[in-house]
């Protein structure tokens, strides 16, 4: 069994310290963030309007998807359109 | 596969351009928002027709120096893609402008100008088909493609410069200023976007040209 000696009381004393100076920095750091979102808050309402929260939604990858299958689809046609002119080409 | 690398290259750079030309950052700015994006797709229209324009005239050149119907069927089907793109380039700008000026067509003098270049080429085609002789057709419409290209400086790139316009950069600027766009707008438009669409537009005429070719030769 751990006896309470001196040097026992002392370090919790220290820890007690150290999760105060923890806590402080806790509502330090929220009141510094709270401070900083309004301040950007208000520097977004002077902004234009740009689609970051549809870029950070990732649903910009489905147009971005669309695009490319257009584009794939019609790469594909061009190409086999390609293929028969040459084969045309060799058979004269 | 050796000769169609330029066809691959064409197809890379133009998946680049619709990817990058979606998710990379672009400036934020008041009414354009995120239709700025438009630079990579309606802008290299026009830099293609006026490549395309520019290759016509080379051949229509070529043919007058020299009349071999090859180099008849390069001009007008380097002419005909001009007109595809400048077309496109031309309904892509008045659905771009319908929400950004306000309205499809407001008479900037840059939509005239794009307008007239294009009646004077399209009545190039006319003029082609109203020519029953081949030699007469290829040298008549040889001639006037050089007087139609003459016709793009006032309309395209003088007069539009000297008076006001809707458009940016006008006044003396060149199109593109670098106020308007950042340094990643202008990777991605030099660098994948008009290579991209030109290196399109070159394989469709390819295509073209050598069907006209093979149509001749039946």
């Amino acid at each position: 069994m751990p006896i309470c000696t001196k040097n026992n009381i002392h370090t919790s004393a220290h820890s007690h310290i150290r999760t105060l100076r923890f806590y402080i920095q806790k509502i330090f750091l929220c009141f510094a963030t709270l401070l900083l979102s309004c301040a950007a808050s208000i520097a977004q309402s002077t902004k234009p309007e740009m689609a970051d929260g549809l870029k950070t939604s990732g649903k910009i990858y489905v147009v971005v998807a669309v695009v490319l299958t257009v584009l794939a689809g019609l790469f594909l046609y061009i190409w086999k359109i390609d293929r028969t002119i040459s084969k045309l080409e060799n058979k004269k | 596969m050796k000769k169609n690398w330029w066809k691959i290259v064409s197809i890379i750079l133009l998946t680049l351009t619709c990817v990058c030309g979606f998710i990379v950052g672009v400036p934020a700015k008041p009414i354009l928002n995120e239709t700025i994006r438009n630079l990579y797709f309606h802008v290299p229209m026009w830099f293609c027709m006026m490549i395309f324009f520019t290759i016509s005239i080379v051949y229509a050149i070529r043919y007058l120096s020299n009349p071999l119907s090859n180099y008849d069927i390069c001009s007008v089907e380097f002419a005909n893609i001009g007109i595809v793109f400048g077309l496109l380039g031309l309904i892509t700008g008045m659905i771009w402008a319908n929400y950004t000026w306000g309205a499809p067509w407001s008479n900037d003098p840059k939509q005239i100008g794009a307008a007239i270049a294009l009646l004077v080429y399209l009545a190039y085609l006319v003029l082609r088909n109203s020519i029953e002789d081949v030699d007469k057709k290829a040298r008549i419409s040889a001639v006037y493609n050089i007087f139609a290209f003459a016709l793009l400086f006032p309309t395209l790139w003088i007069i539009p410069r000297m008076v006001e316009s809707l458009h940016p950069g006008g006044q003396g600027n060149p199109a593109i200023s670098s106020q308007d766009i950042d340094s990643r707008m202008r990777t991605i438009f030099w660098l994948m976007a008009i290579p991209g669409w030109a290196l399109l537009g070159l394989w469709i005429t390819n295509l073209r040209i050598r069907l006209s070719m093979l149509k001749n030769n039946f």
